[in-house]
């Protein structure tokens, strides 16, 4: 479904700022596979999902999203494959707008907009039926604006609109990282549930080894802008904390590692 | 006083004609966020091609078209500026506006105004709307809906009816989007560089328009005729905002909440006028009007926080992004 052949992407190139972010990223996922991303600060997680996501263009390399070529295509025109939720809760919705307005633009993503109305009959009770099997109470809100909702009730937001019109790629970025313990964990319950009834080909960068254990049936590492672990299947299944943490020192080949990725 | 209520009829008239211009800078201010200075320049280009054509004895609505068409076209080229050139909105409008000012005087053919001939009945009856209907229609020379408040009422009905439509098109609810999260709407698929690009020609389309509509009723063009009209658009927002923001949620009513903001702005220059202000000290007063409704909103959340905020922080952001 995803197939991303060695890219490379350096940030203020030639400046004292150099960063390389991607050095050689190659990753292929198959049709449902659901793949968690971990990685210390700097390590080059987000920077790949934004990669594939078309914020910025890659130095080298190609992406291939369902068979076509993205590389060169734009992020709007890329969003026609991607449904994507992000790290910062406001990112995703539009805040001076009704829950039913954003959740009408989700459902047209990838589609030409013209001069038929914004929002049709047929599509609240689509919506209204939508939100009551969220179960946040949304569905009697649906002219409020979404500014007004909490950090955890955008992102169940955003989730339901990047699976309205199913993604070939659905892409979470850390999106329970500002939320506090017990709605991170309701929010990453949804995200399964999502995952699982659409059947959606996953990529989830996290913080949390243990998140990144439980969910998803692969499990990738990087370090330096390069992937340096690559579980899936079975292996993944019995995988440890203290494993994982081994595995990556012995990769990285230094223990002050461990730190880094702890404390981050 | 007696000056002032005699005058007051030119001044909703005047103000009404404004308030379809402050619409247009509501677009670009309040739904796509961001501060368009071309209007200075692309309310004067409206009224110069209005009096130029109508003079050359064309059809005055084919006439009041292109003079929107141009003001489309120089939004169009600020709109380009900042996303083809990536120059910041705000410059992208300067070089606009100041661009402009030659333009506009070439549409004049080099000359500082351009008058409309009303010197006799046949050609005044040509207009539309006119400062000399507002006389006519007190001394009742004229019937009532030949008077500037109804004919610019009408337009502003219409474009506010026109607006609403499109607001809640796919294409419309696009742009909000776009002024509200352009993170969001890219993620949406949505191309941005193409909403604001249209956003800003819609905007000055209005704007133009409602130069032309002024350079009629006031039977001349003039190259000063923009300066500062971002400053009186702006007051018409922020008054409209500021007494009707808890009454009107409607977007309807909130575009005439502008419209009306323009008329009050109207009516307290009129009044400041007729308590023997010199006219020239009229744009101070009318910056430092605005730079204090502007300032009040930042002042409120700074000094007047009531202490059980504190505790509700996450609320508080949330409706300060409302």
């Amino acid at each position: 479904m995803l197939e991303i052949k060695e890219i490379f992407k350096t940030f203020n190139a030639g400046t004292v700022n150099e960063k390389q972010a991607l050095r050689g990223v190659s990753l292929t996922l198959n049709d449902g596979d659901f793949c968690t991303v971990i990685g210390g600060n700097g390590a080059g997680k987000s920077t790949m999902l934004n990669a594939v996501a078309g914020v910025w263009t890659v130095d080298s390399g190609t992406i291939s999203i369902g068979g076509t070529d993205v590389t060169r295509l734009p992020e709007f025109k890329r969003a026609k494959f991607i449904g994507r939720v992000f790290q910062d809760p406001m990112m995703g919705t539009a805040p001076s707008m009704q829950i039913i307005e954003n959740l009408a633009l989700a459902a047209r993503r990838g589609q030409s907009r013209g001069l038929g109305w914004g929002i049709t009959k047929a599509e609240k009770e689509r919506y209204h039926e939508l939100l009551c099997n969220l179960g946040l109470g949304l569905e009697d809100r649906l002219t409020s604006k979404v500014g007004l909702l909490s950090g955890g009730q955008r992102q169940a937001l955003t989730l339901l609109m990047a699976s309205l019109q199913k993604p070939r790629l659905l892409l979470l970025d850390e999106h329970t990282a500002a939320l506090d313990p017990k709605t991170a964990a309701k929010v990453l319950e949804l995200s399964d549930r999502i995952v699982e009834e659409n059947h959606l080909t996953t990529m989830m960068v996290t913080h949390n080894m243990k998140d990144a254990i439980a969910h998803g049936n692969r499990l990738i590492m990087m370090y330096d802008g390069r992937i340096v672990i690559d579980v899936s299947g079975e292996e993944k299944k019995k995988l440890t904390v203290p494993q994982l943490l081994e595995l990556f020192s012995k990769v990285s080949g230094s223990d002050e590692a461990d730190d880094k990725l702890l404390l981050s | 006083m007696l000056d002032f209520i005699t005058a007051l009829p030119g001044a909703v008239s005047q103000g009404l004609i404004w308030g379809i211009m402050a619409i247009g800078v509501y677009i670009t201010y309040k739904l796509l966020d961001i501060a368009d200075l071309t209007v200075d320049g692309s309310f004067c280009t409206g009224g110069a091609t209005f009096a130029v054509l109508f003079g050359a004895g064309v059809n005055l609505w084919l006439a009041l078209l292109i003079a929107l068409a141009v003001g489309m076209l120089t939004g169009f080229v600020t709109g380009l500026l900042h996303t083809f050139c990536g120059i910041p909105a705000i410059l992208s409008g300067i070089l606009t506006q100041l661009g402009l000012w030659s333009v506009n005087l070439a549409i004049m053919s080099m000359k500082a105004n351009v008058s409309i001939n009303v010197t006799n009945q046949e050609s005044l009856d040509r207009l539309l709307v006119s400062l000399r209907f507002v006389q006519d229609v007190a001394k009742g020379e004229r019937p009532f809906w030949q008077h500037p408040i109804f004919v610019v009422g009408l337009f502003t009905a219409a474009i506010i009816a026109i607006l609403y439509w499109f607001f809640g098109t796919e294409l419309g609810c696009a742009l909000r989007a776009t002024g509200s999260n352009a993170n969001m709407a890219r993620a949406q698929g949505i191309n941005t560089d193409f909403t604001k690009v249209l956003g800003l020609m819609l905007s000055n389309g209005l704007v133009a328009l409602s130069g032309a509509l002024l350079a009629q009723y006031q039977s001349y063009a003039d190259i000063n005729m923009g300066r500062g009209a971002i400053v009186i658009g702006l007051a018409a927002v922020i008054i409209g905002e500021v007494i009707f923001s808890r009454l009107f949620h409607n977007f309807a009513l909130k575009l005439l909440a502008v419209s009306i903001g323009a008329i009050l702005y109207y009516i307290v220059i009129q009044a400041v006028l007729a308590m023997g202000l010199n006219s020239n000290y009229l744009k101070l007063l009318s910056a430092c009007v605005v730079g204090l409704f502007l300032a009040l909103p930042y002042w409120k959340g700074k000094y007047f926080r009531p202490q059980v905020k504190a505790v509700k922080a996450e609320s508080k952001g949330g409706s300060r992004n409302a």
